[in-house]
Formats: structure tokens, C-alpha cells, sequence
């Protein structure tokens, strides 16, 4: 706060307390946090008496007892004689998984729209258009289930893909779409380092980041090479190498396998199954989170003036350098804000699994749990506790990222 | 208003344009345009607000499309093949009014940013040029400052700055002095003035007459996409011919 002159000295008087700038925020900030208290005592009060005349009490041990039910979407190892904490474990890394896949398509589709928006292509303009408006107009949930509709009815069952009059047959052989879901080869390895499957994994995780900061690393060599003689050498192909060569190296020394589908009796078995409700959910909260994206990409973009673009071609720069160079450090400050809640509302909105019967924390934890044990306030409390934390952790992240990027000093 | 007549003017072309015809859809903005720039030579252009003054300085470095007629700069023919509009650009050096300096670089980024992605200057050399331009225009002290630090006189100093950093050869200028507050405006019109006494190519869109009679060698007036005038600075003033410049002067000069 400014000081504006020498305050005239006088005698304290109570009224000072809430005309005078000095106390007036400090009185304004003791009143709030007393409310606040009082709210939160009646609360616990209230809560605990109601428990007790019902003889109840809050305690989280119940998620040490078997769950009794099965989940069919799970990344972890999971029966009906495992635990509810465990069931919880599978539903919050079902949300994860939808979440993160679905945050990355939305922006690909996001990009990809909002860039064609603005093109001078009347017909892809107006294309882009239509998508935009279609899309972000109409409830995500209504989405969810007009895709999981159509995906359980003009599909075909697994059982078109038998026999010799099959009406329906594999994508080279290798994928099937059905109205169950869409069967992927699943790799694996024939000589792998590690005994456990998510070990060997995690290697293969490891030499990509490794592979990143080695491309990374060229950058910056190039970099240096620039600034020394003005020329910037050539260097996608080294890096399309150290991207490639050492991940390829290590998954030929581990002998990567397929493990393809193949149709055993009236369902297909091995490879992967990417459940029809996963997909539903994914693509749904892809194309419409897309939808606000593309508004996002396509306003930073047009923040940034036409003078910006012009002034860098009139000291000779070419298109793709003015792109880089000046107008996307400039677009990302305006796209990254509202990027943020966008995964904010995928992470959330992720919720409406329980529509399709896909398998999140809010269907198991929240649901089924929920129901099998009545531990409702737990219950909710865990759920509440997850989204918040996920959330948290979301905005954090970006927001570091946002300022590493912001426009220094304005 | 010695000086202009001790400037040198060479017989060498700069720039010539020849019939060049220029259309926003069905609206005619530049009609049958011809005009001969020689090396050295400085032009003022002046004209009522949307007479097309800036399309026409815009179309010589290909900032706009022209639709008829020739644009030749330094011997090179603006057609719509990149190299020959690279080319031209890295010729032709523009300042704005409203400077449009990159916000996201700092003043010294700005002014090398060019030379090392376009003419491939080590970056060492591209930051001793720098400097020495921003002495140039009195404000090496705020090199490591970004735009929005400065002022406005300051910006457009930089953004004159910036252009000389490409070592163009030809200078243009779209009302450079219009977007600042008045006391700035006599450190940009310096700047100008000193850029011409060493002899730059200058064609400049400007209501300053008091800078048009000091340094132009000609004064075009144009109204409604036309060249209706020009003439030496003192002649254009003192003795304008057309019904239409003599309306236009008297309302710029106030009488
Ligand atoms: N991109 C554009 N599309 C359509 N009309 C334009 C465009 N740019 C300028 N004009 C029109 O062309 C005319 C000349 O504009 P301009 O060259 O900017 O005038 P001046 O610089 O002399 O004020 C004006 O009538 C203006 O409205
Ligand atoms: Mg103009």
C-alpha cells in the first residue's frame, strides 16, 4: 500500500478499525476467518452428533475389505477378491488413463482446428466452423452417449468375424473393430532384462527421456554453431536418430513381440482391448474439449497483430520463421491460461464415465464401493480428495509451464 | 533548407514504377501509378487520410499485391516469385507507425533477429551491429530493456534501428511520427534527418511539412489512389497547382 503523506498522529479510537486503510483490511480478514471457523464447528458438530445417534463412526478400514465385485477395464492386476482400496487404485488409474489420452487428442484436434479456421480456404474455414460450434454447443454427455450408441450398434459382434461366410473381417489382420470394443496387438518380449513386465517398460521410458534430452542437447549445438558462423546446420536428421535408433536398438535386444487377436470361440483373446465405454469417453471428451480448444488456438493466434507479421516480412523473414520466431511466443501466452482449465474440465468431466459403465474412481470408489458399504462421507471425502489433488496438480504443472513462457516485463 | 540541395542525388534508379494499378476487390485504390526513385533521392509523400499513400509504399516491398503495371527495385522486378521478393526485402527497410517492435524480445533481440535467421550473421557480429545502430539513434543504454519499457520516440527509433541493421538500401516510411505524443516527435524526425544527410533512399509518408522542406527532394500529394502533384518542396508549398493540393494545404497548414 502507498503511503501518501505522513499520517497525522492521534489517539487510537475503535472506529479507526474499519475507517482507517491501515486496519481496515486486517478487521475485514479477522471477521472473514471467524465466520469461517464458526461454519466449520457447527459442521463438525453437526456431523459427528448425527453420526453418533445413528451409532456411527467415520473410519477408512473397510478399504482393507474384499471389494466382491469385477471391473473389466484395468491397467493393475484386480479380482473380486481384491480390495476396495485396490478397486479404488484401478479406478483412479482409469481416470488418469482417460484423462491424459483424451487431453492429448482435444489438443491435437484443438490445434488442428483452430489453425484451419483461419485459413483462406473458404470451404476448411467454414468446415472448421461447423465443427467448432457443433461440438461445444451440445453437452458433453449427450456426446458420450450418441458415440457409445453408435459404436454398440453398427459395429459388429465378434461372432460376424467367424466362420467362412464372415460378414466382417480383421484390419490387415491385425486390429478388430467390434461392438465390444476395438482389439489391438499388445507387444511383449521374448528376452526381456526383467522378470516383471513394468519393469522393462519403464527402461524402454527411460532411454525416451534419455532420447529427448540428447535431441534437446542438438539443439542447443546447433544453436551454438549459428551463433558462431550464421549458419544453423542441418539437423533433423539427428535427431529423427536419436529419437529412433537407441529405443529401436533396445527393443530388438529385448525381441519384441505381437501378441495379436485372434477370435477363440465367440470372443477374441489376446492382444490388447480397448473397451468400447474407454473409447466412447476418450473420443467424446476429445472432439468437444477440441471444439473449446480451437477457440483457444484460434484467438491467441489472432492476438497477435497483423503488424507483428508484417514488420518480420518486411525485414525479409520467410512464413515459417515468422511463425516461430514471432508469432507463436507471442500466441502461447494467450493460449496457455485457458489451456489449462480445459484439461482442468477433461480431468473432471471424465466423471461421466458412470454414463457408459466405464470403470473411473467415481464408478468404483464413488459407486460401487459407495453402495456395497454405505461409507458415503468416506467415500466422498476420498473422491473429493482425488479430483482436487489431480486438479491441483494439473494447474500446477501449467502454470510453471506458462511461466517459463510469459512475456517478460510489459 | 541548405542542406537538401548539398544532399546527393545520383543518376542511378532506385525504384520505378511503371502503370502499377492496385484493386481491394472491386474498390480502386492506386490508379495508373508512376514514379522514378533515384539513389539518394528523398520523397515526402502527403494526401488525405485513405488517398493510398501507405498501399502504395506497402506494394513496393510486396507488403501488398499490385494487380497491373511493374514495380522494379534495384534492378529487380517484383513479381510474385519468392527469391525476387526476398530478395527486394532484404533491400527495403520499412518503419511503421506504430513501430510494431517484437514485445517478446529485447531491444537488442529485435534489432538481430534479422540479421541472423535472414543475412546469416554470426551472432557476435549481428549484436556489434546491433550496437551500433542503437548509438546510431542515442539509445544503446536501453539495449537489454523489452519495448514496452520504452517510449514511444524511443520504440520508433528502435524500429528504425532495427531496419538499418539489415543494411538496406532503400528506406520507407509510413507516418512515422503520427502515433507519438508531440514532444517525441522532433527525436524521430532527427533521426530521419540525419539518415538522410548520409545519403539513404527515402521515401516517406509524412504530414511533417517542416521535415519535408528541409530534407525532400520532392513532395508528392496524392488523393484518391492518384499522383494528382509533385514538385520541389518550396515550389509544392509555395505555389501549388492543382484546385485539390491547394485545398489540402490550407487545411494541413491551417489557413
Ligand atoms: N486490406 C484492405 N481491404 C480493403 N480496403 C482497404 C484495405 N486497406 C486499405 N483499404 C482502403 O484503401 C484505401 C487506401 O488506404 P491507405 O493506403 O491506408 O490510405 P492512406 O494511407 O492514404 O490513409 C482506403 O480507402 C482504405 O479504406
Ligand atoms: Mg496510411
Amino acid at each position: 500500500m502507498a503511503i501518501l503523506s505522513d499520517p497525522p498522529e492521534g489517539p487510537f479510537r475503535l472506529s479507526m478499525l474499519l475507517s482507517d486503510t491501515r486496519y481496515r483490511s486486517l478487521t475485514l480478514q479477522a471477521i472473514t476467518a471467524l465466520v469461517l471457523a464458526l461454519c466449520l464447528a457447527y459442521l463438525y458438530r453437526n456431523i459427528s452428533t448425527n453420526l453418533q445417534a445413528q451409532g456411527l463412526s467415520l473410519g477408512f478400514s473397510f478399504l482393507q475389505d474384499p471389494s466382491g465385485y469385477d471391473i473389466n477395464q484395468r491397467l493393475v492386476e484386480y479380482t473380486s477378491q481384491s480390495t476396495h482400496a485396490r478397486a479404488a487404485l484401478v479406478g483412479i488409474l482409469n481416470t488418469l488413463l482417460v484423462a491424459v489420452l483424451a487431453c492429448i487428442t482435444a489438443t491435437i484436434f484443438g490445434v488442428i482446428a483452430g489453425v484451419l479456421r483461419l485459413s483462406n480456404n473458404w470451404l476448411v474455414s467454414k468446415l472448421m466452423a461447423f465443427y467448432v460450434e457443433i461440438f461445444r454447443n451440445i453437452p458433453v454427455l449427450i456426446w458420450i452417449i450418441i458415440i457409445f450408441t453408435i459404436m454398440t450398434n453398427v459395429m459388429p459382434t465378434p461372432r460376424a468375424f467367424r466362420g467362412d461366410a464372415a460378414t466382417s473381417s480383421m484390419l490387415f489382420d491385425l486390429f478388430a473393430f467390434t461392438n465390444r470394443g476395438v482389439y489391438i496387438p499388445g507387444p511383449g518380449f521374448s528376452n526381456p532384462f526383467f522378470a516383471s513386465v513394468g519393469m522393462n517398460w519403464l527402461l524402454v521410458i527411460a532411454v525416451l527421456v534419455g532420447s529427448f534430452f540428447g535431441a534437446r542437447a542438438i539443439g542447443t549445438w546447433a544453436t551454438k554453431i549459428q551463433e558462431a558462423t550464421g549458419d544453423r546446420p542441418t539437423t533433423w536428421y539427428m535427431i529423427l536418430g536419436v529419437w529412433l535408433l537407441p529405443v529401436a536398438i533396445l527393443l530388438t535386444v529385448m525381441g519384441l513381440t505381437w501378441d495379436i487377436p485372434a477370435l477363440k470361440g465367440f470372443n477374441f483373446t489376446g492382444g490388447i482391448k480397448i473397451g468400447g465405454p474407454l473409447i466412447a469417453l476418450w473420443f467424446a471428451l476429445s472432439i468437444y474439449t477440441g471444439a473449446f480448444i480451437a477457440e483457444n488456438v484460434r484467438a491467441g493466434i489472432q492476438a497477435v497483430s497483423k503488424g507483428q507479421t508484417e514488420a518480420a516480412g518486411a525485414l525479409g523473414l520467410r512464413p515459417g520463421r515468422i511463425m516461430n520466431l514471432v508469432v507463436l511466443p507471442q500466441a502461447l501466452r494467450v493460449i496457455i491460461p485457458p489451456l489449462i482449465s480445459q484439461y482442468l474440465n477433461i480431468t473432471k468431466n471424465s466423471s461421466l464415465a458412470i454414463a457408459v459403465g466405464y470403470a473411473d474412481i467415481t464408478a468404483t470408489l464413488g459407486g460401487i464401493t459407495l453402495n456395497q458399504t454405505g461409507r458415503a462421507i468416506e467415500c466422498v471425502l476420498l473422491l473429493m480428495l482425488f479430483y482436487l489433488t489431480a486438479s491441483l496438480l494439473i494447474s500446477a504443472f501449467m502454470n510453471v509451464y506458462n511461466a517459463s513462457i510469459k512475456l517478460k516485463e510489459r | 533548407m541548405a542542406e537538401a540541395a548539398t544532399m546527393q542525388v545520383s543518376d542511378e534508379v532506385a525504384v520505378t514504377i511503371n502503370n502499377m494499378n492496385k484493386w481491394y476487390g472491386s474498390f480502386h485504390v492506386l490508379r495508373d501509378i508512376n514514379l522514378t526513385v533515384n539513389r539518394g533521392e528523398r520523397i515526402v509523400i502527403c494526401g488525405p487520410s485513405g488517398s493510398g499513400k501507405s498501399t502504395l509504399i506497402r506494394c513496393i516491398n510486396a507488403l501488398e499485391e499490385h494487380q497491373k503495371g511493374s514495380i522494379e527495385v534495384d534492378g529487380t522486378l517484383l513479381s510474385s516469385d519468392l527469391k525476387n521478393i526476398d530478395k527486394i526485402r532484404s533491400e527495403v527497410g520499412m518503419c511503421f507507425q506504430h513501430f510494431n517492435l517484437f514485445p517478446h524480445l529485447t531491444i537488442l533481440e529485435n534489432c538481430t533477429l534479422a540479421p541472423i535467421w535472414v543475412r546469416k550473421t554470426p551472432k557476435k557480429e549481428a549484436e556489434e551491429i546491433a550496437m551500433h545502430f542503437l548509438e546510431k539513434v542515442k539509445i544503446p543504454d536501453q539495449a537489454n530493456k523489452y519495448p514496452g519499457q520504452l517510449s514511444g520516440g524511443q520504440q520508433q527509433r528502435v524500429a528504425i534501428a532495427r531496419s538499418l541493421c539489415m543494411k538496406p538500401r532503400i528506406m520507407l516510411f509510413d507516418e512515422p511520427t503520427s502515433a507519438l505524443d508531440p514532444e517525441m516527435i522532433k527525436e524521430v524526425l532527427d533521426t530521419m534527418i540525419e539518415l538522410a544527410e548520409e545519403g539513404m533512399t527515402m521515401l516517406c509518408v509524412t504530414h511533417e511539412m517542416g521535415f519535408a522542406r528541409q530534407v525532400a527532394n520532392r513532395v508528392i500529394f496524392m488523393d484518391e489512389g492518384q499522383i494528382v502533384e509533385q514538385n520541389e518542396p518550396e515550389a509544392f508549398f509555395n505555389n501549388p497547382q492543382s484546385p485539390r493540393t491547394q485545398l489540402f494545404l490550407s487545411q494541413i497548414l491551417g489557413h
